[in-house]
């Protein structure tokens, strides 16, 4: 039993020096593409086939910490930069948070989710421990009544529609989609802000969002645009964070 | 001074333990015995019973005393086709000699001026010889051919049926011979069902008080002549039957089972039992859920006051109070090994627990962190949190049984101030267990917990159990709502309000005792 027990322990201790170094690569990854984002190329984009938001300004993640109802709360109404929670950025608008220098990126996912880790990674940033701030701009051809934004996120976030905060959901959690469902709410005809914090404690995180229809069923008939995209930065202007 | 401690103890277990157990069965005036198909007539839900005993009521929740049938015979059983409203109901001239009777009316509610009752003659008979007793008639009509049918017959011989004319309640071909689909038994009529003719009749016997064998039980056919088989293969012709619902509890001798469709597969049935010990062994009423089991009818049971976790089907999260959860026995932490050691391997750490029962969460405790306001609602991964434990309890009116037709009588429905209820069920209103935050409708159709009950009919819930046995759950109004909504889960997350869908399992929920 002496001897089974010790062969555990050796395992584990090889498992848990795997994973140290793992994470450790992960903490300070090389500059690895995001094979699911790419730089938008289009002035505008329709929702995917089940309605899902594909293009997104998304800010370079900022270190944060905790995933509780209350710890979200409290990280998200911190004041990291002017106007955060009413700024319609641009692509490659720089700012200062803490004293490091984070760029908000015009992204958009070939799949249903925007993969946060591999933005991050591809930025040469963390991925764990981390509060990303994303928003995107939905043109309605209506005003549209009695819909519900939807959306899934690894791990909590919070979510605001032109201003106003609809969802909350917290813990560590993975994406599902429709995990958080916001009340009813009336999108106007023309543009529509749609902002989202994400927190992530470690591993993986993404996040997806689409709107519903009073049936429940996926708005197809929204658009995204950002206005002007950027060339993409070359890696070398890519900062890393201390 | 011990000996009184633990008696206080066990008297508070056991009112803990009766109030859990608490079935509720319809109120007010109940006593019938052979109650027909329980019926709706102009806002009004009526059963007629042996004896020509009729009774009514405004909700199908507290029911009174109605006005009696002209005829005054043994069991009758009534249906609505067109303008009129079909009865029959037989007498017994001899120990198997019988006639059944129709009986017409354009309605049933004895303050309209339609209100007057025809004798339609004589649709079956026994002759006294032949093997049958025309009697306890059951009426069915088909609802894939719009066939009308009569089942009859008691003891003495055949179940037997014969077709009837729908348009005049007579039957079709006065000279055609009645099938024989079944004996030994009563009270028989036929339903339909996702392809199949059921067949229930009550078997056992009846009139006896709590000493009565009354059980009801079921076959089903292809055809609608039968024949009739049970779940063992045995022919209703020769005896067999599907036990459907037995004495249980403190009620004695379910028969003479009764459809009631609500629509949007939401099905119940009536019944009386030959005792409810509960009120002096007299013959009553019942009105429960009817759920559907792999190709048979189940008798469902009457919500029982308790404390639950309300799970979503579709989702398999509960519904919570959107407040931050605290671990049921506080954040886990690294322990060394538990008295007398742990399984082997484990020593101590995170997973050796305490060594000893964690209790329930102290909801007076945790609920101090609480907003002192309404409180959003959402659902979550069940932890046996306080957030997330509902006590559900009936909200019913000191009834005035010497006077329920009182209009100051906070037990009549047709007073505003009365909780009311509905077909077989009484309102429930939703509460954290421990607290009086209560669940409520919002205008917009969103759900809300208010800080306390206050009888408003947003906060009073109806509870419809599903033929899967899962429940609706619709509130009894909604502020400035157009049309009915119920408790819908939207996401995996949020539950809301919304249109019933009987296709969908978003607005199907379990009870679980936590």
């Amino acid at each position: 039993m002496n001897m089974h027990f010790k062969q555990i322990k050796f395992v584990a201790a090889i498992a848990l020096s795997s994973l140290l170094l793992l994470a450790a690569a992960s903490e300070v990854a090389a500059q690895t593409p995001p094979v699911t984002l790419t730089k938008p190329t289009s002035a505008e984009k329709a929702s995917n086939p089940d309605g899902f938001i594909q293009r997104w300004l998304v800010l370079e993640p900022i270190a944060a910490n905790g995933l509780t109802d209350s710890a979200v709360q409290s990280l998200i109404k911190k004041e990291y930069f002017p106007n955060q929670l009413t700024v319609i950025p641009r692509d490659g608008d720089e700012l200062t948070v803490g004293g490091t220098e984070l760029t908000w990126h015009a992204v958009d996912t070939v799949n249903y989710n925007v993969n946060l880790f591999h933005f991050a990674r591809a930025q040469g940033k963390k991925t764990s421990d981390v509060l990303f701030w994303a928003v995107t701009v939905i043109n309605c051809p209506r005003e549209m009544r009695d819909v519900r934004l939807s959306i899934g996120s690894n791990a909590a976030s919070v979510w605001w529609v032109n201003g106003t905060e609809v969802i909350g959901i917290y813990g560590d959690r993975q994406t599902v989609i429709d995990d958080g469902v916001s009340k009813r709410l009336t999108l106007n005809k023309g543009p529509n802000v749609v902002r989202a914090a994400i927190v992530n404690g470690g591993g993986a995180t993404d996040f997806c969002a689409r709107f519903l229809d009073a049936e429940d069923k996926p708005l197809k008939e929204i658009t995204v645009s950002l206005g002007e995209v950027r060339a993409m930065p070359s890696p070398a202007k890519t900062r890393r964070q201390p | 001074m011990k000996k009184i401690l633990v008696t206080a103890i066990f008297m508070l277990v056991a009112a803990v333990f009766i109030r859990d157990s608490l079935v509720f069965a319809i109120d007010g005036e109940i006593r019938i015995h052979d109650p027909s198909t329980v019926i709706f007539c102009d806002g009004k839900y009526y059963t007629y019973g042996t004896g020509g005993t009729s009774l009514v009521s405004d909700d199908g929740w507290t029911w009174r005393r109605g006005v009696p049938l002209p005829r005054r015979g043994l069991a009758p059983d009534v249906i609505h086709i067109g303008d009129r409203y079909l009865l029959y109901i037989a007498a017994n001239s001899g120990p198997t000699k019988a006639d059944i009777n129709l009986l017409t009316n354009k309605t049933l509610d004895p303050n309209s001026p339609d209100y007057k009752w025809e004798e339609g003659g004589v649709v079956a008979s026994s002759d006294g010889i032949e093997d049958c007793n025309a009697i306890d008639p059951g009426v069915f009509l088909d609802p894939t051919t719009r066939r009308l049918w009569l089942t009859y017959g008691s003891y003495f011989g055949y179940i037997r049926l014969v077709e009837l004319d729908p348009k005049t309640g007579k039957r079709l071909d006065p000279n055609e011979k009645p099938h024989n689909i079944a004996i030994n038994s009563e009270a028989s009529i036929m339903i339909y069902h996702d392809g199949w003719y059921y067949l229930l009749v009550t078997h056992g016997s009846c009139c006896r008080g709590a000493d009565s064998g009354y059980n009801i039980r079921a076959g089903r056919a292809k055809n609608v002549t039968g024949p009739f088989i049970d779940n063992m293969g045995v022919d209703m012709i020769q005896g067999g039957g599907k036990l459907f619902v037995g004495s249980s509890g403190r009620v004695i001798g379910p028969g003479h089972f009764g459809l009631f469709d609500l629509g949007d597969g939401v099905q119940r049935f009536s019944l009386h039992y030959e005792a409810d010990l509960d009120k002096g062994g007299a013959s009553v009423l019942d009105i429960r859920p009817l759920q559907w089991k792999d190709g048979w009818p189940v008798a469902g049971e009457n919500l029982r006051a308790g404390t639950y976790q309300v799970e979503s089907l579709r989702t398999g999260t509960a519904l919570e109070l959107a407040v931050e959860g605290f671990p049921v026995g506080g954040r886990p932490v690294r322990r060394g090994p538990p008295p007398g050691g742990g399984p082997p391997g484990t020593g101590g750490g995170i997973f050796a627990g305490t060594g000893k029962p964690i209790p329930p969460q102290d909801v007076a405790e945790v609920s101090t962190k609480w907003p002192a306001g309404n409180i959003d609602v959402r659902m979550g991964n069940y932890l046996c949190q306080a957030q997330q434990r509902w006590t559900i309890e009936p909200v019913t009116s000191a009834a005035d049984a010497a006077n329920p037709a009182n209009p100051a009588n906070p037990a009549n429905p047709a007073n505003p101030a009365s909780p009311g209820g509905s077909l077989g069920a009484p309102y429930f209103k939703i509460t954290i267990a421990g607290t009086n935050r209560t669940l409520a409708a919002t205008e917009g159709g969103e759900l809300v917990a208010l800080p306390a009950f206050t009888g408003g009919p947003e906060q009073l819930w109806r509870f419809d159990q599903l033929a899967d046995g899962s429940w609706r759950i619709m509130p009894k109004a909604i502020p400035n709502a157009k049309a009915p909504l119920v408790l819908s889960a939207v996401g995996s997350s949020f539950a809301t309000l919304a249109k019933f869908d009987p296709m969908s399992e978003k607005q199907r929920w379990l009870l679980k005792t936590p």
